[in-house]
């Protein structure tokens, strides 16, 4: 129950950060990528804060053996640099370049929407459902190719 | 730089960041929000709550920034649809075969000293950058 609630506070504070920063306001995160227009530099303050919290406070968390309110981390196991990763960020990066949006603020958005947030964050899962069905695919088709008949 | 904003800017990203510290300190799990949507997709007994509460957290957060400050996104009118469309079928399938978005990798992953998130970062920045510089410069769309 606790974990819920710190849950709900944890997404509260990212959500406040996320709309009082202007990550919410896809025009401002153009005018951060437009560096050939009229750089507006607000957004390299907003990622560079939050890192500068993570990079000193992760240290002193993770040196712990447990969370506080769970058993153990749930972290990313993955270490190597692949083309999933490479190629990923890459899609990604040109999606938020079109749009404006990352999915944060895409979904920050619920808060006020326009027809902006009812065609984009649709069209966000859409895309990460697609990727788990091809993911799937594979998966399965690679089981057959192996003999594997569960 | 007129809409130059960084004591916001600042502000902004320090909530994120304790609201990721946080995150990992109580709930040991990284506030990566495209991780936490897409694990709807497919959803597992027990794994559905925490999901739907941090991103109704986001919703409220960002309402209450919304109403105090009264600045609302204004949608923009003459901003292609199906474009908008492509853009989010490409922000949701890269961050799934990524695994990772600004969050994840931005201000979780660098903050862990990631090499994997480091590279991610510099390359969705890299991308973003010259995808705005296309869509503006070359095919002066100003969105």
């Amino acid at each position: 129950m606790t974990r819920l609630v710190t849950t709900l506070v944890a997404g509260i504070l990212f959500g406040a950060g996320l709309a009082l920063s202007g990550m919410t306001n896809p025009a401002k995160v153009l005018g951060f990528l437009d560096i050939a227009g009229r750089w507006d530099a607000s957004l390299l303050f907003v990622l560079g804060a939050a890192v500068g919290v993570t990079v000193v406070a992760f240290r002193f968390v993770l040196r712990r053996d447990a969370p506080m309110l769970a058993a153990a981390f749930e972290l990313p196991t993955a270490r190597h640099i692949d083309r999933p990763l490479v190629i990923g960020a890459a899609l990604f990066g040109v999606g938020w370049g079109v749009s404006g949006y990352c999915p944060g603020p895409g979904v920050a958005l619920l808060a006020a929407p326009t027809w902006e947030t009812w065609v984009f964050l649709p069209a966000m899962l859409a895309g990460a459902a697609l990727h788990r069905m091809i993911t799937a695919r594979h998966i399965a088709e690679r089981q057959v190719a192996d003999g594997v008949t569960t | 730089m007129e809409n130059f904003t960084p004591a916001s800017a600042l502000a902004g990203g320090l909530l994120i960041g304790a609201s990721a510290v946080l995150f990992l300190l109580l709930n040991g799990r990284i506030a990566g929000i495209s991780n936490i949507a897409a694990g709807l997709l497919a959803p597992r007994r027990g794994d559905v709550s925490w999901r739907l509460l941090f991103l109704g957290g986001l919703v409220v957060g960002a309402a209450v920034v919304h109403s105090l400050s009264g600045n609302v996104t204004t949608p923009r009118a003459d901003f292609p649809g199906w474009l908008l469309a492509v853009a989010g079928i490409l922000v949701g399938f890269g961050t799934s075969v990524g695994r990772g978005c600004t969050s994840g990798h931005g201000v979780c992953g660098l903050g862990r000293l990631s090499m994997r998130s480091l590279v991610a970062t510099l390359t969705f920045l890299a991308a973003g950058i010259a995808t705005t510089f296309v869509v503006r410069h070359v095919f002066g769309v100003a969105s």
